[in-house]
C-alpha cells in the first residue's frame, strides 16, 4: 500500500461517570479499549459494529474531539494524540467529518454558499472572488450542478441526498488527506445511497482522500470499503480486505454479524445466528475473550485468555482475535 | 381468503397554504389471513398515510375516500364509533419508536392491560394474568414486565410494544418500521419473533418499510408504493426476480448485496410533489424506459401475463393507450 495518513496505535478512550457534584460514580467506561488501524492515501476503511461497540467514539477521539486516556494518533506524520487546541488548529483542515444525518448538520440559516465556505474563512485567508471559485468547484465536485443554482438556497430547499452532498462539499473544500463518514447513508433514502457512495469513492480515486466510514450496515461495508474492521466493546476483533471478511469470516462475532444480514433474494433464505445474552455494557467488560458470553462456540479457555488480533495465514492482512483460530475445517 | 381489503384508498390533506396534498391515490389491496405482506416504498411514498387510514388516526386535516374492508365490513364507513370497535381488537399497530410510544412514568406491565381493560376484553385480574403471558410469549420476564420503559433496551421495548399489540388477540398486526431504529442483531431477532407469532398466533402481519431485504425474508407478498399509489403488488420472490415495474427492478438494485460485486446504481432524480397535479405516470421522469404515452396518461395497475396476484402499473405491463 502507498503512503500512510492516518496510524492509530493502541488507542483508549475511558469515561470516568461523575455524578452531579462531580465525584467518580460507578465503575469506569472503556469506550474505546486498544484500537489499532491504519488508513493508506485513497483507502476506504469501514468500522462496523452494533450500537455502543465505540466505533462513533473511536472517530471521535482520531478527531480530538474527546481525549484519548492512552495510545496514539498520528495524522499524516504528526503526533496529534495530546496537541492543545492551537496546535491542532492548522491540522484540523487535514481531516475533516461528515455526519449521519445532513439536515442537523447544516445550519438551517446558512445558504449553501456559507456552509461551503465557512471552513475556508477558518483556515485560508482568501479573497472573496477567491472563495466563490473554490465553493463553485466543490459544489461541482460533488454533483450539485449548476452550482449558481444551488448558492443561495437553504438546506430546507434541498433533498436528503443533496444536503448530504452539500456537507460533504464544506468538509472536501479544504481538500484534507482525511474524511470521516459517521454513518452517511444510514438516513437518506435507498434510491439515492449509491450516488453519495459514489461520490466519496471518486473523491478517493481522483483526489487520494482516505476515507474512515463508520457504518452498521455490512453491505454497504461489503461493496464499497477496502477493508473492513469489525469493532466489539471497544476493540477489533477482525479486520482484513471487505470482500475476504465476508466471504470468509473467521471471527464468530464476525460470523454472527453477516449472518443477520437479510438477502435481497426471496429464494435465498438466511439461516441467522441470533445472539443471546446481555446486550455489551462498556462499563462491565466480561473477562477473557470479550464475546465469550454470547459465543456460540466458545470453550473454558476463552474464559481466561484475552485474544489478540493474530494475522491469518491468507496472506492478505487478514487478522482476528479469537482463541479457537484456525478453525479446523 | 382475504381478511382485509383496501379498495381505492384516497388520502388528502389539506394544506395550511391552501391547496392539496394527495397523499394516497387509488391504492387497492388485499391481505389474506395469516400473511405477512410487505408495504415498501421510499420516505414521502404515502405509506405511513395508508396505515393510518386504515387505523382511521388520520389527523382532522385528512380527508378519505374508498373502502378498509374487514371480513367484508367497511371499517371507515361509520366514522369513530365503528373504528374504535376496531382498533387494538382486529387491527393492531406497532410504531417504529418503542420508546416514544409508551408512557415513561408507568410500568410495562401496567400499560399493557390498559388496551384489554379500555375495551373491555378482560377483567382486571385477568388481564395482568394475559399481561405476564404476554411479555413471557415475547421473551420478556414477568420482573422485567415491572420496569418502567427507560430501564428496558430498545430490543425490550419493541417486544413489549409487540405484547402490547396482541393484547386483545388482533387478526391484523400492522408493523410500522418496527426495526429501523435498532441494530441488525435486534432486528434479526425481532423479525425471527414476529414471524413466529404470525405462524403460531394465525396473525395477519402488515410489514411497513423502506428495506427491501427485510420484505424478501419475511413476507411472503409485497405491495411497492410510488408517489402515494401502487406501482407493483405480488408475490416477492416474482418482484425480486420478475419485476413488471422499472421502479421496482431500480429500487431492487440500489440495494448492495452482501455477498455480490454486482454495481449498485442510485435512481436519479426526486419523486414528484404530490400537492401538484401529476400528469401521466408519476414515475416517468425517473425512470430508465420511459414510452411515449407515459407522459400523456397515467398507467392503471393491472395483472401481470400468466401472473395471478402479481399487478403493475406501467405501460410496459400493456393496457389500452
Amino acid at each position: 500500500m502507498s503512503e500512510i495518513v492516518l496510524k492509530v496505535d493502541a488507542l483508549e478512550t475511558t469515561f470516568a461517570p461523575r455524578s452531579s457534584l462531580g465525584r467518580s460514580k460507578g465503575a469506569p467506561v472503556r469506550a474505546v479499549d486498544g484500537v489499532s488501524l491504519t488508513l493508506a492515501r485513497g483507502e476506504m476503511l469501514a468500522l462496523v459494529g452494533e450500537s455502543g461497540c465505540g466505533k462513533t467514539t473511536t472517530a471521535q477521539t482520531i478527531l480530538r474531539m474527546v481525549a484519548a486516556t492512552g495510545g496514539s494518533v498520528e495524522l499524516a506524520g504528526h503526533d496529534i494524540t495530546h496537541a492543545s487546541h492551537k496546535q491542532m488548529q492548522p491540522l484540523r483542515r487535514n481531516i475533516q467529518i461528515v455526519y449521519q444525518d445532513p439536515y442537523e448538520a447544516l445550519d438551517p440559516r446558512f445558504r449553501v454558499r456559507q456552509a461551503v465556505e465557512e471552513p475556508l474563512l477558518i483556515h485560508e485567508r482568501l479573497s472573496k472572488a477567491e472563495r466563490l471559485a473554490r465553493v463553485t468547484t466543490a459544489l461541482e465536485t460533488v454533483g450539485l450542478t449548476p452550482p449558481e443554482s444551488f448558492l443561495d438556497r437553504f438546506p430546507h430547499e434541498l433533498s436528503g441526498g443533496q444536503r448530504q452532498r452539500v456537507a460533504i462539499a464544506a468538509a472536501l473544500v479544504l481538500d484534507p488527506d482525511v474524511l470521516v463518514a459517521d454513518e452517511p447513508v444510514s438516513m437518506l433514502d435507498v434510491s439515492v445511497r449509491a450516488g453519495i457512495l459514489d461520490l466519496l469513492a471518486t473523491l478517493r480515486r481522483e483526489r487520494g482522500m482516505a476515507v474512515l466510514m463508520i457504518t452498521h450496515d455490512l453491505s454497504t461495508a461489503a461493496r464499497f470499503a477496502d477493508r473492513i474492521a469489525v469493532m466489539y466493546l471497544g476493540r477489533i476483533v477482525e479486520e482484513g480486505p471487505a470482500r475476504t471478511v465476508v466471504d470468509d469470516p473467521q471471527h464468530p462475532y464476525t460470523r454472527a454479524l453477516l449472518s443477520v444480514v437479510p438477502e435481497r433474494d426471496p429464494l435465498l433464505r438466511v439461516v441467522p445466528v441470533l445472539l443471546t445474552g446481555e446486550p455489551p455494557n462498556a462499563a462491565n467488560i466480561p473477562p477473557g475473550c470479550r464475546f465469550h458470553p454470547r459465543c456460540p462456540v466458545a470453550i473454558a479457555q476463552c474464559r481466561e485468555v484475552d485474544p489478540v488480533l493474530t494475522d491469518l495465514a491468507d496472506g492478505e492482512g487478514h487478522r482476528a482475535a479469537c482463541v479457537r483460530l484456525p478453525w479446523l475445517t | 381468503m382475504t381478511l382485509l381489503e383496501v379498495r381505492d384508498l384516497n388520502v388528502w390533506y389539506s394544506l395550511d397554504e391552501g391547496g392539496e396534498n394527495h397523499a394516497v391515490r387509488d391504492l387497492s389491496f388485499t391481505l389474506d389471513r395469516g400473511e405477512r405482506m410487505g408495504l415498501v416504498g421510499e420516505s414521502g411514498c404515502g405509506k405511513t398515510t395508508a396505515l393510518l387510514a386504515l387505523m382511521a388516526l388520520l389527523p382532522p386535516s385528512a380527508s378519505v375516500s374508498g373502502q378498509v374492508l374487514l371480513d367484508g365490513q367497511d371499517l371507515l364507513a361509520g366514522g369513530e364509533a365503528i373504528a374504535r370497535q376496531h382498533r387494538w381488537r382486529d387491527l393492531a399497530l406497532v410504531f417504529q419508536g418503542a420508546m416514544n410510544a409508551f408512557n415513561p412514568v408507568r410500568r410495562i406491565e401496567d400499560q399493557i392491560i390498559e388496551p384489554m381493560l379500555t375495551h373491555g376484553t378482560r377483567t382486571s385480574d385477568s388481564a395482568r394474568d394475559r399481561a405476564r403471558e404476554l411479555l413471557e410469549m415475547v421473551g420478556i420476564t414477568a420482573a422485567a414486565g415491572r420496569r418502567f420503559p427507560h430501564e428496558l433496551s430498545g430490543g425490550m421495548r419493541q417486544r413489549a410494544m409487540l405484547a402490547m399489540a396482541l393484547a386483545c388477540e388482533p387478526r391484523v398486526l400492522i408493523a410500522d418500521e418496527p426495526t429501523t431504529a435498532l441494530d441488525t442483531m435486534v432486528q434479526a431477532q425481532i423479525l425471527a419473533l414476529l414471524t413466529r407469532l404470525s405462524d403460531e398466533l394465525g396473525l395477519a402481519v402488515l410489514l411497513v418499510t423502506h428495506d427491501l431485504p427485510v420484505v424478501s425474508q419475511v413476507c411472503s407478498r409485497a405491495v411497492v408504493m410510488y408517489a402515494g399509489g401502487l406501482a407493483e403488488a405480488g408475490p416477492v420472490a416474482d418482484l425480486f426476480h420478475r419485476p413488471a415495474h422499472p421502479y421496482t427492478r431500480l429500487l431492487f438494485e440500489a440495494t448492495p448485496d452482501l455477498h455480490s460485486d454486482r454495481e449498485v446504481v442510485s435512481i436519479p432524480g426526486a419523486p414528484p410533489r404530490l400537492d401538484e397535479p401529476i400528469v401521466g405516470c408519476s414515475f416517468r421522469p425517473r425512470c430508465d424506459v420511459p414510452l411515449e404515452v407515459c407522459s400523456d396518461r397515467a398507467p392503471r395497475p393491472l395483472s401481470v401475463a400468466d401472473n395471478p396476484g402479481h399487478v403493475a402499473a406501467c405501460w410496459h405491463n400493456g393496457g389500452a393507450r
